[in-house]
């Protein structure tokens, strides 16, 4: 199998494929990105929080692309056990009937291209549970 | 009037729309001499200045201007608060003329944004030959597309989204028929970018940009300028009483940034930041909600407008669907929303905007708002949000004279 790397660092790869947060050790506030300190509480230490890998959409939208011909998609905000997260979602069709608010989704991994060493850049999203 | 009111004492909005032939300078300048003449005073009598230009944000917007319509050597302040950048001069200037730096001052925002397309697009790190992580989230590419969105039609879009999902009611004809009461508006507005009067029916059939927002529930790209004089009350005092009886009172300005709460680094929380203001805001004029004969807010998306009703407690927290239906937000309701035909037709020339919204309330309140007068008014509310987040509420009143 080729070698695989995250497109953002808080995916983790392997055989139950989640994301990371960084939490904060004084109030719990939940983040995805690489922290100076708490915008919560203006904590300073943080420690690794495994998120759910099922949750509700609590928005959505559908972009119409610029590019002609690509693709509608899909972004969302999926509440995955009271931490939300950013995604699209996936796996279905991308219109108002297929996606609708409250939805139960899971996450799922898919690649989205290999670079000149043979490395698979693998990207997660949210698709429906049912 | 008290001496530490603040007060507008002259202000200018140019046509929004398309300005091949003028650049930033020209229509800024254009805003600048009309709210001087507006007011009955010059540049020698302004005591600070106060500019913003999103997009030329390193240019320095303010001596730019300066160099064209007075080198008095003020202090310039060059502001930038996304689509807040209006108000926010706004506010610099009032906190000035409210220290007892100065007693009168000037605030200006222009934009060319025609054809500039949609904004806020993260494109994200160059493409590499091996994927190689970077900035805050160690991405690989591009995110845009691929983790959401950061363009604001989709952003917008998931606000109003959420919205429906806390209280019901949305619809992708709800969202359409918000674009269309303001779009009827416009009709009524020569200053505004767009004046086509769109059914809802038309509205939905126009190209989809980020469901449920298609092109028309779109602010407008266009080119503009807005300018306003600011003047303590002491100094107004010694004004003509025709200059007096012009004055618009400020009774509020409020300035907010979006405070902590979860999730809204996920997706930008546009409600707190706009219920702090407006609840600051009320209590500093002592007026409510129910008082507010007009108001202009911030829609630069029909999903926006309809948060907004509720953010700016227009109605009952959860009840801005059934806010719209009763008719209320409507020329002809209780509390007009967006006379002005709001930024989906007028237009929405980003730093111009947060001083435009100002001048279409100070209109109504002097009665020099022609066809679209909402007869009688004497208080009004002008809203503006920037996306990071900044957002602006003024609460103005017609003088007592
Ligand atoms: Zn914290």
């Amino acid at each position: 199998m080729a070698d695989q790397i995250p497109l953002v660092d808080y995916l983790v790869l392997g055989d139950s494929p989640h994301l990371v947060a960084n939490e904060c050790t004084n109030c719990g506030a939940r983040y995805f990105d690489r922290r100076n300190a708490c915008a919560s509480c203006s904590g300073l230490t943080f420690t690794k929080a495994d998120i759910v890998t099922d949750g509700e959409v609590r928005a959505f939208t559908i972009v119409t692309p610029w590019v002609p011909g690509a693709a509608p998609y899909v972004p969302a905000v999926v509440d995955c056990g009271g931490t939300s997260v950013r995604a699209n979602i996936v796996n279905t069709e991308p219109d108002a009937e297929h996606v609708t608010l409250g939805m139960k989704v899971r996450l799922t991994t898919f690649p989205i291209g290999t670079d000149t060493a043979g490395t698979e850049a693998i990207n997660y999203g949210f698709e429906p549970a049912n | 009037m008290a001496n530490d009111d603040i007060w507008i004492l002259g202000i200018n909005m140019t046509k929004f729309g398309k300005h091949p032939n003028e650049d930033v300078v020209d229509l800024a300048s254009e805003a600048t001499l009309a709210a001087l003449a507006d007011a009955g005073v010059t540049m020698a009598d302004m005591g600070i200045l106060a500019a913003g230009n999103l997009m030329g944000a390193a240019a320095g917007i303010g001596q730019q201007l300066q160099k064209q319509v007075g080198q008095t050597g003020i202090p310039v302040f060059n502001v930038a608060n996304a689509c807040a950048t209006g108000a926010t001069a706004i506010r610099t200037v009032i906190m000035a003329i409210k220290a007892g730096e100065c007693d009168m001052g000037l605030a200006v925002g222009v934009e060319k944004l025609s054809g500039a397309g949609m904004l806020g697009a993260g494109m994200g790190p160059a493409a590499s030959d091996e994927w190689t992580p970077s900035g805050r989230l160690g991405a690989v590419s591009g995110l845009e597309g691929k983790l959401g969105t950061d363009m604001m039609p989709g952003v917008f879009a998931q606000v109003g989204m959420e919205y429906g999902h806390k209280y019901g009611g949305t619809s992708f004809e709800l969202f359409a028929r918000i674009s269309a009461k303001n779009h009827s508006n416009s009709t009524l507005n020569p200053l505004a970018a767009i004046q086509k009067d769109m059914t809802f029916e038309q509205i939905m059939a126009e190209p989809m940009i980020a469901y449920p927002n298609t092109r028309a529930m779109c602010s407008a790209n266009s080119d503009g300028a807005a300018a306003a004089v600011l003047v303590s009350g002491e100094k107004l005092r010694t004004l003509s009483k025709e200059q007096q009886r012009r004055a618009v009172k400020v009774s509020a300005s409020v300035l907010t940034s979006d405070p902590y709460e979860e999730g809204c680094q996920i997706l930008p929380n546009v409600n707190t930041l706009t219920r702090n203001a407006a609840r600051q805001a009320y209590e500093l004029a002592g007026i409510g909600p129910e008082d507010l004969d007009l108001v202009e807010l911030h829609d630069c998306f029909a999903t926006a407008e309809l948060v907004h009703y509720d953010n700016l407690m227009l109605c009952p927290e959860g009840g801005a669907v059934d806010f719209f239906e009763s008719g209320a937000p409507f020329r002809t309701g209780s509390t007009p929303v967006n006379v002005s035909g709001g930024l989906e037709s007028k237009g929405h020339p980003i730093a111009a905007t947060g001083i435009a919204n100002i001048w279409e309330i100070c209109h109504h309140l002097r009665g020099e708002a022609g066809p679209r007068q909402i007869e009688g008014a004497k208080v009004g509310l002008a809203h503006v949000i920037g996306l990071g987040s900044a957002c602006g509420v003024h609460i103005l009143e017609k003088s007592g004279l």
